[in-house]
């Protein structure tokens, strides 16, 4: 991995430099014209939000059941990623909304679960942050149940009536709209890959400077 | 069998203690009647209550009085030093955390037969129209609300500024479980009460409380092992 990340980190920027050339492109949407373009954006976040969410619960789950400390950091690393690609999920997704239902947000099941489920991953933040000593094993329990809200979430609006479009509205998508569509999300992917990558080793190290510390001390 | 008697051991010692102070009895009772009385003031308009406000209350009022009555049985545990000794004792885990459940689910139970009559009074809602789709909806959101309380309430018993931490953890998680509760009991308190739609949410609630017990099972040992 550490090979490949400076050659996989250029990769991901030019992806994002040229994305916005590519969204250009794209055919516009009949009813909703240029604001339909968030999308491209939006719902890549919300399968990077996914990955995100699925590391920190498998890593927990390891964690808690192995011990392992690499888990532990992918479980950290998933949860803040959860968080900040979530909030950017939480941004497009009402901004879109206003213009094409007319109201910034709307309690139907998408948007409630997707709410609920990047508020568990930010208790596990300030569970982290706040518990004390031994707060990690804790926190893994959380990051569990916040993992087993993602089918919830990812079927919620194929099972009720959501303003929200269902989940078949990607395989239907017009040609023109798939490429840029899909790109960005590799774009995505890849770019939370790297990141939890590398906070993944923000927290190992911090974690062996913490020990030098009291290594020191002694 | 010596399982379901271990459960039986650690619930009876919790009710022993409970029957002698009666604490966390009382004082969540108290607590759930202000929690209505205060409801009161927001949602009732012109002496009528808001559309649909009894059911939100009434469940509000069991979420907020239960994670104080969560709080209060392990902060019990803290306070006399028991917890180790409870982890220390020849019991398998999950007898601990299932009869720590059954306390709490009891003690719940007690809290609701004053909650629930006090807001079908209150907010003239016809809660005992239908009592076993209510029996239903109160067993099954009480279930799944606890078992994760339990769990959580457990593991926070060792962590700093514990009192916050446990509505923070519990709140986003069993909000899916208070939603089914609140639209289930929202749609048998309607003029022409919509059964099909309770027995929906019923369903859905029995689905959390599946997920929420087995989870809450299967980490409770990990998490309580040093």
């Amino acid at each position: 991995m550490r090979k490949l990340f400076t050659p996989l980190a250029v990769v991901t920027g030019a992806m994002f430099a040229y994305a916005p050339f590519m969204i250009l492109d794209a055919p516009y949407e009949s009813t909703m014209g240029l604001v339909q373009k968030i999308f491209y954006f939006h719902a890549s976040c919300g399968m990077a939000m996914f990955l995100a969410a699925f590391a920190s619960g498998i890593g927990s789950a390891v964690f808690l059941f192995s011990r392992k400390a690499w888990a532990d950091h992918l479980a950290v690393a998933g949860a803040e990623l959860t968080s900040i690609i979530g909030l950017i999920v939480l941004v497009t997704g009402p901004l879109w909304a206003r213009k094409a239902w007319g109201v910034w947000w709307q309690w139907d099941a998408r948007l409630t679960s997707t709410l609920v489920m990047w508020m568990i991953f930010n208790a596990y933040l300030l569970l982290r942050r706040y518990g004390g000593p031994g707060s990690e094993r804790l926190a893994a329990a959380v990051a569990l149940f916040g993992m087993a809200n993602v089918p919830f979430v990812y079927w919620s609006v194929n099972v009720w009536r959501t303003l929200h479009p269902k989940t078949s509205v990607i395989p239907s998508l017009v040609p023109g709209m798939r490429g840029p569509f899909w790109y960005c999300v590799v774009a995505f992917l890849l770019l939370s890959t790297l990141l939890l990558a590398m906070r993944s080793d923000l927290e190992r190290r911090r974690q062996q400077l913490d020990e030098l510390y009291l290594a020191a001390e002694e | 069998m010596r399982f379901v008697r271990d459960v039986w051991t650690v619930t009876r010692k919790d009710l022993l203690i409970e029957s002698r102070t009666r604490e966390i009895l009382l004082t969540t009772m108290f607590f759930a009647l202000a929690c209505v009385l205060v409801f009161a003031f927001g949602f009732v308009r012109e002496g009528r209550p808001v559309q649909d406000a009894a059911a939100g209350i009434l469940w509000i009022a069991i979420a907020f009085s239960g994670t104080l009555a969560l709080g209060r049985a392990f902060e019990r545990e803290r306070q006399g030093e028991t917890l180790r000794a409870l982890l220390m004792s020849p019991i398998d885990r999950p007898a601990l955390y299932l009869g720590k459940l059954l306390g709490i689910l009891i003690l719940l139970s007690a809290v609701e037969l004053l909650v629930v009559p006090l807001v079908a009074l209150m907010f003239q809602a016809p809660l005992f129209d239908h009592p076993l789709l209510m029996l239903g909806l109160l067993a099954a959101g009480t279930l799944g609300f606890a078992a994760v309380g339990t769990l959580f309430a457990a593991m926070l018993v060792r962590a700093r500024s514990r009192d916050v931490m446990l509505p923070v953890l519990l709140y986003p998680i069993t909000v899916p479980g208070i939603i089914a509760g609140v639209r289930g009991t929202a749609a048998l308190l309607q003029p022409e009460a919509d059964q099909p739609m309770a027995l929906a949410w019923l369903a859905m609630l029995v689905f959390f409380d599946v997920v929420f017990v087995t989870m809450s099972l299967w980490t409770f040992e990990p998490v309580m092992t040093d």
